[in-house]
């Protein structure tokens, strides 16, 4: 609560994206929008202010759930809480409403926005699984040469480490893109913590695929709070794709679960624990879908 | 340095509130140190406990992560915002009624919190109470009482929103 001492030299609230684009252009801003993370980093002292505060809440579009199309598009002001809401995600993409559900706390929920979710990349970010078994990409708009660019970057390679990731300073995501699943398309989360509420994820595991005739098919596998960034489980996909879903498969996949998570000890599990979970959590859904 | 000020306008209980405020302060700072009103608390300071929930266009959120620039142009209800006429709210007067207050300091965050929960769902549930104050913290662990205030509440719908 100590009155704050940055250098902040101008605060803006623009209603339009490339207003907030030209503010970034020399990489000279902190951008906020729920401020649920940026303000604890922030007051610590972990992260530095930028000359530049951009308060992206204003902005006109940046917002909402998309989920007409072919292709479903998050803004990136989204809350958490409003995708925990959405009755159209949560028939489309139901895995990623359960782990909204899980995520922090209804306070949390409703100023935490999605974009914001997943800039801070946490290895523990609690969108981030559900978002790679959907296949989703980023969009990440900047300015340059007078006008707005926009490159898309899959999820998967989004994440570079703790806290880092491909976007440029000058950068702001815009929004979470995703093809509408395949028909037959079905996802799982779990996260787990010592309580229900406000965990910062131990372990997270989520599985995306389609499941016919008793196989699966186009298998992605997610894991969070296991290694440096959320990641892929290249190995567990491997061991489940085109595989009837018995229990030699599944067996199979936990086993494989060793090869990808490389966690770490740390305040909150050891790695011996989190290997042990992420193991658990594989099979659970497994178990789970193969129930279904 | 100091960072820079902007001047900002909403409704804080109804009233209308203009005042100038540095730029990475956060709405609990503005509410206590700015405005006098103490009535939100500060504990964890870092979204973990919900002692400074307030409302926000209808939402809760803590206070304490909330930059106070944000604020601006919206509607702000506070624990102080709460008390009619008549006295304390239904909700406050419950909390009193089964005895759910220990040291307090938790209180206004979980009325609030409570107060939201009820005003969204009249019917709202134990369970679904006990979901929905998950991020306010009581360390005196007084919990069950709390809920049995909550779920006495539940279903006379007297948990409008809040008109100071």
């Amino acid at each position: 609560m100590s009155e704050t001492m940055e250098a902040i030299t101008t605060y803006l609230a623009p209603r339009r994206l490339d207003e907030a684009l030209q503010a970034m252009a020399d990489g000279d801003a902190t951008v906020f929008c729920g401020g649920t993370d940026l303000a604890p980093q922030t007051e610590s002292g972990a992260r530095p202010y930028k000359s530049r505060l951009l308060n992206i809440n204003r902005i006109e579009g940046l917002g909402g759930i998309a989920a007409d199309g072919g292709e479903i598009r998050i803004g990136a002001t989204t809350t958490v809480a409003e995708i925990r809401r959405s009755a159209a995600l949560a028939e489309i993409a139901p895995v990623l409403v359960e782990a909204a559900e899980h995520f922090a706390s209804e306070q949390i929920r409703n100023a935490a926005s999605l974009g914001g979710n997943l800039c801070n990349a946490s290895p523990a970010g609690d969108m981030s699984p559900p978002l790679l078994v959907l296949g989703a990409s980023v969009e990440l708009a900047c300015w340059r040469d007078g006008a707005a660019h926009t490159r898309r970057v899959p999820l998967e390679q989004f994440f570079v480490g703790p806290g880092k990731s491909v976007k440029r300073p000058e950068e702001l995501l815009t929004a979470v893109v995703f093809a509408r699943p395949a028909p037959g398309f079905v996802g799982r989360f779990r996260k787990s913590g010592p309580r229900p509420a406000l965990e910062i994820s131990t372990v997270s595991v989520a599985l995306g695929a389609r499941v016919a005739d008793g196989r699966l098919s186009e298998v992605r596998v997610a894991m969070g709070s296991v290694a440096p960034t959320p990641l892929r489980a290249r190995h567990v996909e491997a061991a489940l794709e085109g595989q009837p879903l018995d229990a030699t498969t599944i067996a199979a996949a936990v086993a494989a679960a060793a090869e990808d998570a490389q966690p770490i000890d740390d305040v909150r599990a050891s790695a011996w624990y989190r290997s042990h979970l992420v193991k658990v959590f594989v099979e659970e859904v497994l178990d789970d879908v193969r129930g279904n | 340095m100091m960072s820079v000020e902007t001047e900002i306008r909403f409704t804080l209980n109804g009233r209308p509130v203009s005042l100038k405020v540095p730029a990475t302060m956060k709405t609990l700072a503005m509410l206590r140190d700015r405005l006098g009103m103490t009535g939100t608390k500060y504990a964890c300071g870092e979204g973990e406990c919900g002692a400074c929930t307030i409302e926000i266009d209808g939402k809760t959120v803590n206070s304490c992560l909330m930059y106070a620039v944000d604020c601006d142009g919206r509607e702000v209800v506070t624990i102080e915002g709460l008390r009619t006429p008549e006295g304390l709210h239904p909700v406050q007067q419950a909390f009193v009624d089964h005895g759910a207050v220990q040291c307090g300091f938790c209180m206004p965050g979980m009325i609030m919190q409570a107060r939201n929960l009820l005003a969204n769902n009249p019917e709202l549930t134990r369970e679904q109470a006990q979901r929905g104050l998950e991020g306010n913290l009581c360390r005196c662990t007084g919990y069950t009482k709390v809920l049995d205030a909550v779920e006495a509440v539940a279903g006379k719908n007297t948990c409008g929103r809040a008109t100071p």
